[in-house]
């Protein structure tokens, strides 16, 4: 394969992007002019052709997705941005939206375009003030340059676009809980159907896609369905991607490649590990993944190779730990952030998670047992597939590799009676 | 009403105490372009309008901003409480003039998160969610901010501090006024 020329984050590192001169500059707002001479169902058969597949964390079809919307509504439809990003690990949004905002304004106004919707919201956790900042200076710039307002590019469509800020919960990336906060209440995830594609934001249709996945639409407007699948693994894994890879990496960071890069590949890119200590495992896609071991070192990837492997590509955040770390604490830091984040309607999500945290702290501070390990198994079943949201499955996700696949590391603990591991750096038990 | 003399309108003090509260002119000028941004007869601002209260008053939500934003908005109480609880970045009770999140979740905690906790906690002298004597500061440990590649990290008020080192935090804490 030719060398991998970055796409998503081509712009980073020229801050004269912000404006739309300078975007324009350097290519962009091309795809938009572009979709705005082609019907909006090519447009969306462009989507679909390219294979793009959801970048927040479930990978579904982004052209399936928009197809979805009625043609005929009689109430305003609506763009989402999920731009919540409050996955553990996941630092590869604010990157797009803090260096090249234009990208996702035009992303966002394409998805309006071929979908029919007047207005786009972008959602944004709370926490994001710069992000939001740099956002909200750019959507006026690019209302100042005809980019959005009345006429769209002068081309008589109709776009606006607002920041909405968040307020600190991780369950508003869910896209129903997204919902219910954007409309001013607690982000408790909603029964589905009805699809937001029907019934979404203020009961009207919506479509709500993740900031990278509307950042990749530009690009495929642009350069074409065939290009965009000539990048990646397959056909079901198309396109660029960027992974952020943390914890005991050299040079921790966003690094894009095409999807599909073997985990080795991914850590070389970030220096390797952390003063060359031994890999002991690595979480692929977030706090919900399942956390794998040193076999999988060229695992690539991509949404179904590391499904297979057992864990989940999820919003691709690649979290790397050394042998110094005790999986059994590190695990329950994950599910104690769970347990903070459940948003309480479901029971077996709201009690399950909590008691998974306690399990885990009872064996770190000494006070396992063997039966713990079928306790731990038995919780995650009872949790995964019995809420309304993804949230149970996702706590369920790294406990359960923990109890599968590092039982050893389990045991060690009953034997010890409590944490074998020294904790310099890490955890206290109160956290 | 009877004929008694009522407390004259102009009467700044008692009007004070009598009048619900409501947002300072500002404020309100901002609230009212906000509400422009979503559909007529939806509670869309009521999130962006708990935003500006807190920061009108002084950080926190005393039950005044609970009122103040009900009133604006003209959404009970309850129901305002009930957005309130659910959310990490709205406090209900008094934080310091400088708030202190630290995240120490996975990536964070790998890198050296709870050191940073522990210096808080000793430079500081109070405990997590405490405010110092002086009312300068509060500290409290935080969910993922985003921010793994500079872990650890914690967020200043509304600033990223990252790269953390304890002699970082306290060369931090020093310029905090």
């Amino acid at each position: 394969m030719a060398t991998f020329e970055p796409v998503l984050s081509r712009n980073v590192g020229h801050p004269e992007v912000r404006e739309v001169a300078g975007y324009k500059k350097r290519g962009g707002y091309a795809g938009l002019a572009k979709a705005l001479t082609m019907e909006p169902d090519e447009v969306i058969e462009a989507v679909k052709a390219s294979g793009l597949r959801g970048r927040g964390g479930a990978g579904f079809p982004c052209g399936l997705k928009w197809s979805f919307i009625p043609k005929q509504s009689d109430k305003p439809k609506y763009i989402v941005c999920n731009a919540d990003e409050s996955e553990p690990g996941t630092f590869k949004d604010r990157l797009l939206m803090e260096q090249d905002p234009h990208q996702l304004i035009e992303g966002c106004a394409i998805a309006g375009w071929a979908v029919g919707a007047e207005t786009t919201y972008i959602y944004i956790r709370g926490e994001y003030t710069y992000a939001a900042d740099v956002l909200e200076a750019a959507i006026r710039d690019a209302y100042d340059a005809g980019v959005l307002g009345s006429s769209v590019m002068g081309k008589g469509f109709r776009h606006d676009m607002y920041v909405h800020r968040g307020a600190g919960a991780y369950i508003c990336g869910e896209e129903t809980g997204l919902l219910e906060s954007l409309e001013g209440k607690r982000g408790q995830p909603r029964v589905k159907p009805p699809f937001p594609a029907v019934i979404g934001a203020f009961g009207a249709p919506t479509v709500i896609n993740n900031v990278e996945t509307l950042c990749c639409v530009p690009h495929i407007i642009e350069r074409g369905a065939e290009w965009f699948k000539g990048i990646g693994t397959d056909e079901r894994n198309t396109g660029p991607k960027l992974y952020a890879i943390s914890g005991h990496v050299a040079r921790p960071g966003t690094y894009e490649h095409p999807i599909g890069v073997p985990f080795s590949e991914l850590l070389d890119s970030a220096g390797g590990m952390l003063g060359g200590a031994e890999l002991k495992a690595f979480i692929p896609g977030g706090a919900s993944a399942a956390i794998l071991g040193p076999k999988h070192r060229d695992l690539p990837l991509d949404f179904d190779q590391v499904a297979k492997a057992g864990s989940m590509l999820g919003s691709a955040a690649v979290m790397v730990m050394d042998e110094s770390v005790c999986l059994v604490r590190a695990t329950m830091r994950l599910s104690k952030f769970f347990n903070h984040e459940s948003c309480g309607q479901c029971t077996p999500c709201r009690e399950g998670t909590n008691w998974m945290e306690l399990l885990l702290r009872r064996l770190e501070s000494g006070g396992g047992s063997t039966a713990d390990i079928r306790v731990l198994g038995e919780i995650c079943e009872m949790i995964a597939g019995n809420s309304l949201c993804a949230l149970g499955d996702a706590a369920a996700g790294p406990v359960r590799s923990l109890v599968a696949n590092f039982t050893d590391e389990i045991e060690k603990h009953i034997e010890h009676g409590g944490c074998p591991y020294e904790h310099r750096r890490y955890f206290s038990p109160s956290t | 009403m009877s004929d008694t003399p009522e407390t004259p309108r102009d009467d700044g003090a008692s009007a004070a105490t009598a009048a619900e509260p409501s947002f300072p002119p500002e404020a309100r000028a901002r609230l009212d372009e906000i509400k422009s941004r979503y559909p007529e007869g939806t509670k869309a601002a009521l999130i962006p309008a708990l935003h500006i209260a807190q920061e009108v008053w002084g950080g926190w939500l005393p039950e005044e901003a609970i009122r103040a934003v009900s009133n604006e908005l003209g959404i009970p109480t309850p129901e305002v409480y009930g957005v309130v609880s659910f959310y990490d970045l709205f406090h209900q009770k008094p934080v310091g003039r400088h708030r202190l999140r630290v995240c120490t979740n996975l990536p964070c905690q790998l890198r050296g998160a709870e050191e940073i906790m522990e210096v808080l906690r000793d430079e500081l002298g109070v405990a997590e969610d405490e405010v110092t004597p002086d009312g300068r500061c509060s500290f409290t440990h935080f969910e993922c901010l985003g921010s793994c590649d500079t872990a650890p990290m914690m967020m200043l008020d509304d600033r990223y501090e990252e790269n953390l080192t304890p002699e970082r935090v306290r060369e931090i804490l020093k310029e905090l006024e």
